[in-house]
């Protein structure tokens, strides 16, 4: 069957999701977004939301089965307050779900009752790589199986909370695929960059350059154990979440566009009774809408196991990226030159909308 | 239900099926009726009838509907959620994938039966719907546009008095570019008597309010098929203007209630009937956008070219990238499709996502045929092969059951909360 109407349970904790979004991140966002900074408490308010708990069995310390449906409404609505904001909430998951996913036994009870028990503790994930070209299929971070150990080097960038992270899971080269590797920070050779990354967006969400230089990482510290692991799975809901948060920042900056519009007087008409306004509007929420759908599907078949749900997850990821990039242009477009000072939150969107071309690695569903 | 994206049984089945059909009964002769405009396909009307018989059905249209005796608790009964419109839209890509023009001559009512279904009373839609599963195939159009009365349908001049003495309506205007509209009036020995449903104004002094839809029968004096029209694409489906003289219909031919209230009832029955059927013009869209992609890829893979998923934009080909872009419109488009239909089903109104999907639809149908002529260059400007036609039929979708400007209007008035005065 076709049914697009989320469980009871989801709407709750949408409901839930969606007012610390506004209330909490939303209001803050402005300010951390100027000053660098994401003030700890609200970060550790959005984790008691529970969402990554709720997505890790009773087993594992959590309470609940990891859905990426679920993880897609969840992130469009906390993305919909702020997108620095809702990855820093999340970025503990980047090193949980791919063990949850496609971790060994041993893992799974090694970390994730220790992340998920007890406040916000930075656990972080590195894939992108500052280099033209990027890849996440093709890396450049290279290992080298040595005995029963694993040897890294290279360089990742954009590292989430590198600097304060216990443990980073590294994804590298192992013989022409992509694998990760669970590294704790006291590793010798592992250099995490002083300097947080000064991006053109995402100025709140510190992120971090971190060399790998001979970094030794036992057989056991291979994700999956021993034998590794698929890294399709682990992409693909990287990509589900990172359409998911283009979706909630594109649906935030079409709202305020929107409501702009109907306040804004222009030639003795609402701007939005013009039809260039409101025909604007009309395409972002109906491309809203497209990408939204695709993304839903796509979390769907990744739940479900179907065989194109990775196709599924890239399509959905490419076109909300295109997706994003439009709408929040033309939000701009819409508040005219108050679009372009920073007084009004459209402009930041639109440096956020751009990302979503790169982003994916930053969240995970 | 949680949400889910499994296609239902119903519509596997039917996909199955038609797919067969498309190929055997349309594509085989989609050049022939391209080249010869006017010319009836009789052998898909009947195949087409027999085969909806056969199914106990005598049309496309939605189940709970059709039987038109008020059986509409049945659905319940069955406890699965209703998905006779989800079905319907499924049938409809399938066929227009084989031939859009074709699709739209398939018997059983079409448009004319969707606005008595949408618009009619109970005892309405069981007299004028019955005649579909009857012996032989039977047309029904719907006549809205006029000559000074396109997008403006408010505007429309074709007049309808009330013979008090008769107690008849007496309808007098001109309606042009009505989709098989010679199939519903003109006498074909092959075809069973029709009907159009005709938009006419009780009282052009109150605007929209007077605005009321009249069942026309086939052979009613008065009315006549004028002229055929000679088109882009879509050649095999007929485009009739019918002129009404002195037309006279019964009392209860009228659609609804018959009194002019203060409020726009009869121009609000003729935008349910949109809300109704423009996710149903969006999948017959997308069925000839699916034709040209798969084309354009069949052909892609003839020669080598393979299309690699999962790759970065920056270092995919040019080729590879406009495919993907039109796999996410495609599907994108469709979900939207089916989210329309789906709400038309479980009864929740979807005037927004009903626009949204023909505003989409008709932007991607458009561009993928395009798109699909370009990159397949000489073969695909070539009558040879189909894509030039596909290119030609597409277009249809953006501008018929409203243009995408027009549902690009609707949306927006939706989302800002605007009426039409607001935003016009
Ligand atoms: C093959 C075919 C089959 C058809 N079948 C049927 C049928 O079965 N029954 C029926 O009743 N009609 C039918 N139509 C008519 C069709 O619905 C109309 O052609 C359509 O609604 C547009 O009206 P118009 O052609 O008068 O264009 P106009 O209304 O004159 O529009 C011209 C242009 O102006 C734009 N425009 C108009 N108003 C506005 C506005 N307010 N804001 C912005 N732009 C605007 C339009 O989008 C369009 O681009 C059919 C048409 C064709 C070609």
């Amino acid at each position: 069957m076709y049914s697009f109407d989320p469980t009871e349970e989801q709407q709750m904790l949408v409901e839930a999701v969606g007012k610390y979004a506004l209330n909490d991140l939303r209001a803050a966002a402005r300010e951390a977004e100027e000053s660098n900074e994401l003030a700890k408490k609200l970060v550790s308010k959005g984790w008691e939301l529970g969402l990554l708990q709720a997505s890790i069995p009773e087993a594992y310390g959590g309470f609940g089965e990891r859905s990426a449906v679920t993880g897609a409404l969840a992130l469009e609505e906390m993305a919909f307050g702020d997108l620095a904001g809702t990855l820093a909430v999340m970025t503990p998951s980047l090193f949980a779900t791919p063990i949850l996913l496609v971790g060994s036994e041993e893992q799974r009870q090694t970390w994730l009752p220790k992340i998920i028990e007890g406040d916000w503790v930075p656990y972080t994930a590195a894939l992108i790589e500052y280099i033209l070209d990027f890849d996440p299929n093709a890396l450049k971070t290279m290992a080298t199986a040595s005995g029963d150990q694993f040897i890294l080097n290279g360089e990742k960038a954009f590292v989430p909370f590198a600097k304060d992270a216990e443990a980073i899971l590294v994804y590298a080269d192992l013989n022409g695929v992509t694998q990760g590797f669970i590294i704790p920070k006291s590793a010798a050779g592992l250099t995490i960059s002083d300097e947080r990354e000064k991006l053109m967006g995402l100025n709140a969400f510190p992120m971090y350059r971190v060399k790998l230089d001979s970094v030794k990482v036992p057989a056991a510290n291979r994700l999956g154990g021993a034998s590794g692991h698929d890294f399709a799975p682990v992409l693909a809901s990287m990509r589900v979440a990172n359409a998911a948060l283009a979706v909630g920042v594109a649906n935030a900056a079409f709202e305020y566009s929107k409501n702009y519009a109907k306040e804004r007087e222009a030639f003795g008409v609402k701007i939005a009774q013009k039809q260039a306004i409101a025909f604007m509007l009309a395409e972002m929420r109906t491309e809203i809408e497209a990408s939204r759908l695709l993304t839903w599907e796509a979390a769907w078949k990744l739940d479900q196991g179907k065989e194109d749900a990775y196709t599924e997850a890239y399509l959905a990821s490419t076109g909300a990226a295109d997706m994003a990039m439009m709408v929040t242009d033309r939000a701009v477009q819409i508040l005219g030159g108050h679009g372009y000072i920073r007084e009004h939150p459209v402009e930041m969107w639109m440096r956020e909308g751009r990302g979503f071309a790169t982003f994916t690695g930053l969240a995970i569903v | 239900m949680p949400i889910e994206f499994e296609s239902p049984k119903p519509i596997v089945q039917t996909q199955f099926v038609l797919k067969t059909v498309a190929e055997e009964m349309m594509r085989s002769k989609s050049r022939y009726f391209d080249e010869h405009e006017h010319e009836i396909p009789w052998d898909y009307i009947e195949f087409m009838h027999t085969a909806m018989k056969a199914m106990g059905v005598g049309s496309l249209a939605p189940k709970e509907k059709r039987d038109g005796n008020g059986h509409e608790g049945e659905e319940k009964k069955e406890k699965r959620p209703p998905i006779a419109y989800q079905v319907l839209a499924a049938q409809i890509e399938a066929l227009a994938w084989g031939d859009v023009g074709m699709y739209l001559v398939t018997p059983g009512g079409g448009l004319g039966a969707a606005a008595v279904q949408a618009a009619g009373t109970p005892e309405q839609k069981a007299k004028f719907l019955a005649r579909f599963g009857e012996e032989k195939p039977t047309f029904a159009a719907m006549c809205m546009t006029e000559a000074g009365a396109g997008s403006d349908t408010a505007s429309i001049r074709t007049r309808a008095v009330l013979d008090e003495k008769t107690n008849e309506w007496v309808l007098n205007g001109e309606k042009i570019f009505v989709t098989a509209g010679d199939k519903s009036l003109t006498e074909y020995e092959k075809l069973g008597k029709g009907f159009v449903v005709v938009w006419a104004s009780i009282d052009p002094s109150a605007g929209r309010a007077g605005m009321r839809a009249f069942v026309v029968e086939a052979g009613t004096p008065g009315v006549k098929v004028t002229k055929l029209e000679h088109k882009l694409g879509i050649r095999v489906s007929d485009t009739a203007s019918i002129s009404l003289v002195d037309a006279r219909v019964p009392f209860d031919h009228i659609l609804g209630s018959p009194t002019v209230e203060k409020t726009t009832t009869g121009f609000k029955g003729a935008m349910a009937t949109f809300d109704a059927t423009r996710p149903l013009v969006a999948a017959s869209g997308l069925g000839v956008a699916r034709a040209a992609l798969e084309f354009l890829k069949e052909k892609l893979a003839e020669n080598g070219i393979q299309i690699r998923y999962g790759l970065p934009r920056q270092k995919l080909t040019n080729i590879e990238r406009e495919v993907i872009d039109m796999d996410i419109m495609l599907k994108s488009a469709w979900l939207m499709t089916i989210k329309a239909v789906w709400m038309a089903d479980n009864k929740k109104p979807n005037a927004l996502e009903s626009s949204m999907s023909k505003v989409k639809a008709g932007d991607v149908t458009t561009k993928i045929t395009q798109k699909v002529v370009e990159i397949l260059g000489p073969l695909g400007y070539s009558r040879e092969f189909l894509a030039e036609k596909w290119f030609r039929d597409a277009k249809i979708t953006d501008i018929y059951e409203g243009t995408g400007q027009i549902n690009r209007l609707v949306v927006a008035r939706q989302i800002l909360e605007y009426s039409g005065k607001d935003l016009r």
